[in-house]
């Protein structure tokens, strides 16, 4: 079995599914003749042609707008947004355009697409090639979010992420983009939406993380797990659909849950997550659900070791969780 | 209001009519308004692009889109439907575009062209009902009125921000021409739009792609409040064709034969790979902008007057008389129908079920429903049980 990385497996999906199926295109600023600045698209135009893969000009509510239309029209449209943080001039067209087209139609006409885009910080990117927007995009109905960590799930998600009838934010973790390297099958590879995975099994607390954060939520739980307390760790991989069923039967198990990510505290998508798990766990509680995120400032340049919640900070809050 | 009082003085200077652009200047020369019907009424044969009959019908579909605006308009104040937005005026750009292109083609709506809708076969009581938001409104009640989509005629869903339609016009006309097909799609805005960043963004996309897009400004010389030398320095929208690398014309847009004509330039442009057109039709919002604006706030009686005059159905009525096909008599014999028409879909329109089903609130959100929307039915249920209030507005 090969071994990739993200972008390897982001690039290997795109490929299977454009041979699989002729109404998929790729669309974005420098994603055809150079295949993108990360390389996700890299060998597309040469083997799908110009009509297929295509360089747009350089304007987001463009890239969107016209794979809005192209989506109306039957095809299966993959734009890609080049970094998360330029997503903001298309968020009229998503917003008010991809995510309510179903419904503002009476479900006459639909748009689904995969926006794919790289979020995240730790590359030494600042403010404007760092940040990770994705509750903007669960708090508006009609859209789907999802967030692979590894490759495997990276092609898989991707996969069914095409396959999906709803529109799809695809947020790609660029941080572990070449530095999460697994082995991923040749040949078809799916990963439903909506699943999350257990990937440490624990019985002391549930540790709740997605896409890059998921790396530093696993380091925190070895750590812990050399001091003897046993974290469940749960990857989310789609934020809506949420797996509410595995986060319930985990904290109802643990009693304790800490969700990590790295968009700022307030408003952020662990605020839901905890809400969710007050509501139905409350009676299993032993601790208060607690969150480790970024802060609520834009995204630093130089201190953003300290604004992230790497592992030692994970860990802090799963000790003082735990000995609540 | 000193910019306002400028342009006031321009107009005056050289005589211009109020509403148009501040008097022909070298871009109003190099894109001339295009008219084919006189003001006699007479036609060069060789400019007219719709025959004898369809001249005919395109009069009675304009008829019946100045009822229903009038009638609808009515209604609102009636407070039988919430709000109205149409086309009053601007009659011959909305019809003789529609016409233009072919049955195939797409149609991108901004929000006044429900004659659009009609013409494609939307039902007219179907049109009343989502006015209404009740049981029969194709819509299901997701949108306020005048937000139609008609897909069984490729009109798609019209929404309220301004110019989002453009880019995903010229998507559809993209991948059209990727799989082969001969359709061409035609978008419409206002004059207002073109200071929206997508149009801007459609335009660029669709130049450097020579994408088979037809993007029809409805100049109807006021966004609400703001005139159109208020939205742009540019003498002409046509001109703004030049910087995109893409084909403008300028038209009379209360003149059904010219935007017709110029319609259909454009699409056989488009259809042999020769790109987009931007299609200027200079016409009037005679009305407010909607049922919530009173226009008498910002703009004198003496240049709605000016524009009455110049009304698009007169225009087109005209020309008939003089071909000999509609006299008088006849336009009387339409106008009683088409008022029939309407007192009709009114009518059975208002026999729907006041408000589509309670499921309908959670109906295509996404394909299925997530846990989350069938959760908040069944919590919405509860709630109109155990006290009715919950369903009524007070």
């Amino acid at each position: 079995m090969p071994t990739m990385n993200i972008i390897q497996a982001v690039n290997d999906a795109l490929k299977l599914e454009m041979r699989r199926d002729r109404d998929v295109v790729v669309l974005g600023e420098d994603v055809g003749k150079f295949g993108g600045v990360f390389r996700a698209s890299q060998g597309l135009q040469e083997e799908f042609g110009k009509d297929r893969v295509i360089d747009t000009p350089l304007a987001e509510s463009g890239v969107i707008g016209t794979a809005l239309g192209m989506a109306l029209y039957g095809l299966k449209p993959v734009p890609e947004i080049q970094f998360a943080d330029f997503i903001f001039p298309a968020m009229d067209q998503i917003l008010s355009e991809v995510a309510k087209y179903r419904y503002r139609s009476g479900g006459q006409y639909a748009c689904p697409m995969v926006i794919r885009t790289p979020y995240g910080g730790g590359i030494r990117g600042g403010h404007y090639h760092s940040q990770s927007p994705e509750a903007h995009f669960i708090h508006t109905a009609g859209l789907k979010v999802v967030v692979p960590s590894n490759p495997f799930d990276a092609k898989g998600l991707l996969t069914s992420a095409i396959r999906d009838p709803d529109p799809v934010l695809f947020f790609e973790p660029k941080r572990v983009y070449r530095a999460a390297k697994g082995e991923v099958p040749e040949g078809e590879v799916v990963v439903p939406i909506g699943k999350a995975k257990v990937t440490r099994e624990g019985r002391h607390v549930t540790v709740i993380a997605w896409g890059a954060m998921w790396h530093e939520a696993d380091q925190a739980a070895k750590e812990a797990a050399a001091m003897g307390i046993e974290a469940e760790l749960l990857d989310l991989r789609s934020l809506q659909p949420l797996d509410i069923d595995a986060i319930t039967e985990s904290v109802r198990k643990t009693g304790r849950a800490v969700i990590v990510h790295e968009a700022p505290r307030t408003c952020g998508f662990g605020a839901e997550i905890s809400a969710l798990v007050q509501e139905r766990c409350f009676l299993h509680l032993e601790a208060p659900v607690t969150r480790v995120t970024g802060f609520d400032t834009p995204f630093p340049y130089t201190l953003e070791s300290e604004y992230l919640p790497r592992a030692p900070r994970i860990l802090k809050a799963i000790r003082e969780v735990v000995a609540f | 209001m000193r910019r306002v009082r400028d342009i006031e003085e321009a107009r005056k200077r050289k005589g211009s009519l109020p509403g148009g652009s501040p008097g022909a200047g070298r871009w109003e020369r190099e894109f001339p308004l295009r008219a084919v019907i006189a003001d006699d009424g007479s036609a060069d044969p060789a400019e007219v692009t719709v025959s004898d009959e369809q001249a005919v019908d395109l009069y009675r579909w304009m008829l019946l889109s100045r009822e229903m605006d009038e009638r609808m308009v009515q209604l609102q104040r009636q407070g039988r439907i919430a709000f109205y937005i149409g086309a009053i005026g601007e009659e011959a750009t909305v019809l003789g575009t529609v016409a233009g292109v072919e049955e195939r083609d797409w149609l991108f709506p901004s929000y006044r062209e429900h004659a659009g809708a009609l013409f494609r076969g939307m039902p007219l009581v179907t049109f009343v009902c989502d006015l209404l938001g009740n049981a029969g409104d194709r819509m299901l009640g997701h949108q306020m009125p005048c937000h139609e989509a008609w897909a069984a005629g490729h009109f798609v869903s019209i929404s309220a921000p301004i110019a989002t339609q453009v880019p995903q016009a010229v998507g559809a006309a993209w991948a059209a021409r990727i799989r082969g097909d001969d359709m061409v799609a035609l978008t419409w805005f206002g004059e207002g739009a073109t200071s929206a960043n997508d149009f801007h963004t459609g335009a660029n996309f669709a130049g450097v792609h020579k994408v088979p897009v037809i993007m029809a400004c409805r100049n109807n010389g006021w966004a609400i409040s703001v005139p159109r030398e208020l939205q742009t320095a540019s003498e002409t929208i046509a001109q703004k064709a030049i910087a995109y690398g893409i084909h403008g014309e300028r038209v009379d847009g209360n003149d059904l034969l010219a935007v017709h004509a110029a319609t259909r330039r454009a699409r056989v442009r488009a259809a042999a790979g020769q790109g987009p057109t931007l299609l200027e039709c200079v016409t009037y919002r005679v009305e407010g902008h909607s049922t919530s604006d009173d226009p008498r706030a910002y703009r004198g009686a003496d240049e709605v007057e000016a524009w009455r005059a110049r009304d698009p159905i007169l225009r087109l009525a005209r020309y008939l008389a003089w071909k000999k096909l509609v006299g008088p008599k006849e336009t009387d014999a339409f106008r009683a129908e088409v008022r029939e028409r309407v007192r009709r879909a009114v009518e059975e329109a208002e026999a729907f079920a006041p408000k589509p089903a309670l499921e309908t609130l959670f109906e295509g959100v996404y394909a299925e429903p997530l846990w989350q929307q069938r959760e908040q039915l069944e919590e919405l249920r509860a709630a109109v049980a155990s006290d009715p209030r919950t369903a009524s507005p007070r």
